[in-house]
């Protein structure tokens, strides 16, 4: 058995796992009958199928014949790590991390670390060229969100505005 | 005249300071995103919701209306001067129009996406005034099973009409429709799928999906190919007006792009996008006259029928969500989204309760329009300069508005880790070629099917036929059937793949 459509072949084993994931966890709840639907009647409906469809499209990988085999082709693991790190970091720096004792940092700082951060996903990083972005991002995003909108957001780290 | 006064406490609303402001500043941005690759209405609609909070609901929605409709406008530039789709829906665009620029003809061609936009704009923003109160009165007429129904219907017609494979649509919908379910049980009070987070048990945020999979997602997939050269012909644009013969190939073109994308905004699965290619393939079949230039050559039809379409489009997708409270495209959905946040339910209630919402959203669109005209054609200059800011200045920004975007929805930073989430989820999508617009819309569209299919069963006391035996809904079931039967008959599947793929 060959496989004809690599990305049909992966999405098909997406759907049956999430499908069949969301049908288990379904029975955990109350299934009820038509008339009287429980909290499980719905998902484990459409949790069955799901696993259906995506066992369909696995089907069709293996059988219907394509150009070039459909391949994913390479994971973009640069850009996927730096543009997700970067807003983890924004999140950490911007509501602090309670559970290791880390306190906020506020908006500013925290758009500083997303802009460089994310930047790295990009193929010339000027560090220069960065701050003067992160900068700008900065000043614009105060502007626009504290002062226009006004939107509850700390500016400033903890220890400095108190 | 009903029409007339309606439309007259509509312009009352549309023309207040703050609303004129709001449609102007959404025409803005939507020009923007237009111009800009690489970001799309659904991401920008995403990113600006939260900030929607603080203001009043109709401005907000005029706002939130203004940039689908401008990035109409602000695409046709993209694809005119530099060869890429700067949105979706001006795909086809990029066929003929930059074609006309490389003749020096950049200007004409511009202005025949701008004049055929503005004129299928007006006559969008009528037929949604004409039809939405007659459309609004039968759906006072449906019980639950109708709704049900007619959700199916318009699912199966938002992937029917989508490129890319049937069966993996459906399943995307099936999975949007799952994801739509984990949070609270509103008939039994069970968290579902919440693992105890306290968070999930208000199910995920829409934000949350939208940005993660549409912003971040893409971001990264575009990040993962080279620079491309781009070749700007920016020094080029001058002699803005059309000859007389361009007006005359290009009228009917519009008139028909217009026909055309207003029928098919109003379809469930409709919207720009669709619109503009359906244009583009009617234009190629019409006989071309002696003389004219040919189709990919930088035909004056092939640009003005299309952004015709994909503006008339965008205001008649409007006509399903006000009336029905059904959203046929993703960006539809997100306007679902905004009205809750609002607290108005999206339906047919809208109109008797909110009459100034109503009428002063379809009137604000009027203004957008002649907005955007002034914004698109005598400030040209401006958008093109934005042409030349490179990419990686834009994407650092962009994932910031996105971030605090999320953030602010709840002030809360697990929606910060959600939005990472969907980020990687997003990218997966991409590179499993698992089109994500109907995740969205399955997803709005989860819990509004479950209370109806729930409602149905209860009084017809479980019996499924309830969904045939009552006639409207059996309708709308056989009409969901047969565009699943048409599209998989070898014909019409191959003529699909082939109206998608135009080259």
């Amino acid at each position: 058995m060959r496989i004809k459509s690599q990305a049909d072949f992966y999405s098909g084993v997406m759907f049956i796992a999430i499908g069949g994931a969301f049908a288990i966890g379904a029975t955990s709840y109350t299934i009820g009958d038509g008339a009287r639907m429980g909290p499980g009647y719905f998902p484990l409906m459409l949790g069955v199928l799901l696993a259906i469809l995506g066992a369909a499209v696995l089907f069709q990988s293996l059988v219907v014949e394509t150009v070039d085999g459909d391949p994913i082709g390479k994971w973009a693991w640069k850009p996927l790590f730096y543009v997700l790190a970067a807003n983890l970091a924004f999140g950490v720096l911007l509501g602090g991390l309670p559970s290791i004792g880390l306190p906020a940092m506020g908006m500013i700082l925290a758009i500083y670390a997303l802009t460089i951060i994310s930047s790295l996903a990009g193929e010339h990083f000027k560090l220069r060229d960065v701050l003067v972005l992160a900068t700008i991002l900065a000043a614009g995003s105060y502007a626009a969100f504290i002062w226009a909108l006004k939107l509850q957001i700390q500016v400033w780290p903890t220890f400095i505005s108190g | 005249m009903d029409l007339v006064h309606n439309l007259a406490t509509g312009f009352g609303v549309a023309f207040t300071l703050t609303n004129l402001l709001y449609c102007l500043i959404g025409c803005i941005l939507g020009t923007l995103i237009g111009v800009l690759p690489g970001i799309g209405p659904v991401a920008t609609i995403a990113m600006l919701l939260p900030a929607t909070y603080a203001l009043p609901p109709v401005s907000a929605l005029i706002m939130l209306a203004g940039i689908y409709y401008g990035a109409q406008y602000g695409g046709s530039t993209t694809a005119i001067l530099v060869n890429l789709p700067g949105e979706s829906s001006s795909v086809v665009t990029v066929i003929d129009g930059y074609q006309m620029a490389r003749k020096g003809r950049a200007g004409p061609a511009l202005a025949a996406a701008g004049l055929g936009s503005f004129f299928a704009g007006c006559v969008g923003t009528l037929i949604l005034a004409a039809f939405a109160p007659p459309l609004t009165e039968l759906a006072f007429k449906f019980g639950p099973a109708e709704y049900f129904s007619l959700m199916v219907l318009g699912l199966i017609g938002a992937v029917v009409l989508a490129s890319g494979s049937l069966l993996k649509a459906v399943a995307m919908i099936v999975l949007g429709l799952l994801l739509g379910i984990v949070g609270t049980d509103v008939n039994s009070g069970v968290a579902r799928f919440s693992f105890d987070i306290p968070e999930l048990t208000d199910g995920i945020g829409f934000v949350v999906i939208a940005m993660g999979v549409f912003g971040y997602g893409e971001i990264i997939g575009n990040l993962s190919q080279p620079d491309e050269e781009r070749e700007v012909f920016t020094s080029e644009v001058k002699g803005l007006w059309p000859t007389r013969q361009d007006f005359k190939d290009m009228a009917p073109a519009v008139v028909r792009g217009t026909v055309l994308g207003s029928a098919l905004g109003i379809l469930p699965g409709g919207g720009a996008l669709l619109a503009s290619f359906a244009a583009y393939a009617l234009e190629k079949k019409m006989r071309s006259k002696p003389g004219e230039v040919p189709f990919g050559k930088g035909n004056i039809r092939g640009v003005a029928s299309p952004e015709s379409a994909n503006n008339a489009g965008a205001q008649t997708s409007f006509i399903p969500l006000l009336t029905l409270g059904i959203p046929p495209n993703a960006v539809m959905a997100l306007m679902v989204g905004a009205m809750t946040i609002h607290n108005i339910q999206p339906g047919p209630q809208v109109m008797t309760s909110n009459p100034e919402l109503f009428w002063g959203l379809i009137a604000s669109m009027w203004i957008g329009n002649a907005m955007l005209i002034i914004l698109n054609l005598p400030l040209i200059g401006m958008w093109i300069k934005l042409l030349t800011v490179p990419y990686k200045f834009l994407f650092p920004a962009i994932v910031l508005f996105c971030a605090i975007g999320v953030y602010s929805t709840n002030n809360n930073t697990f929606d910060v880790w959600m939005v990472a989430a969907f980020g990687f989820i997003g990218y997966l999508f991409l590179k499993l070629r698992a089109e994500p617009a109907p995740l969205l819309l399955g997803f709005i569209l989860g819990p509004m099917m479950e209370e109806n299919l729930r409602r149905a069963l209860l009084l017809s006391r479980g019996a499924w036929s309830v969904f045939v035996t009552r006639p409207l809904s059996a309708g709308l079931l056989v009409a969901a059937c047969l565009l699943l039967g048409i599209v998989l008959l070898p014909a019409v599947k191959s003529k699909r793949e082939e109206a998608f793929v135009e080259d």
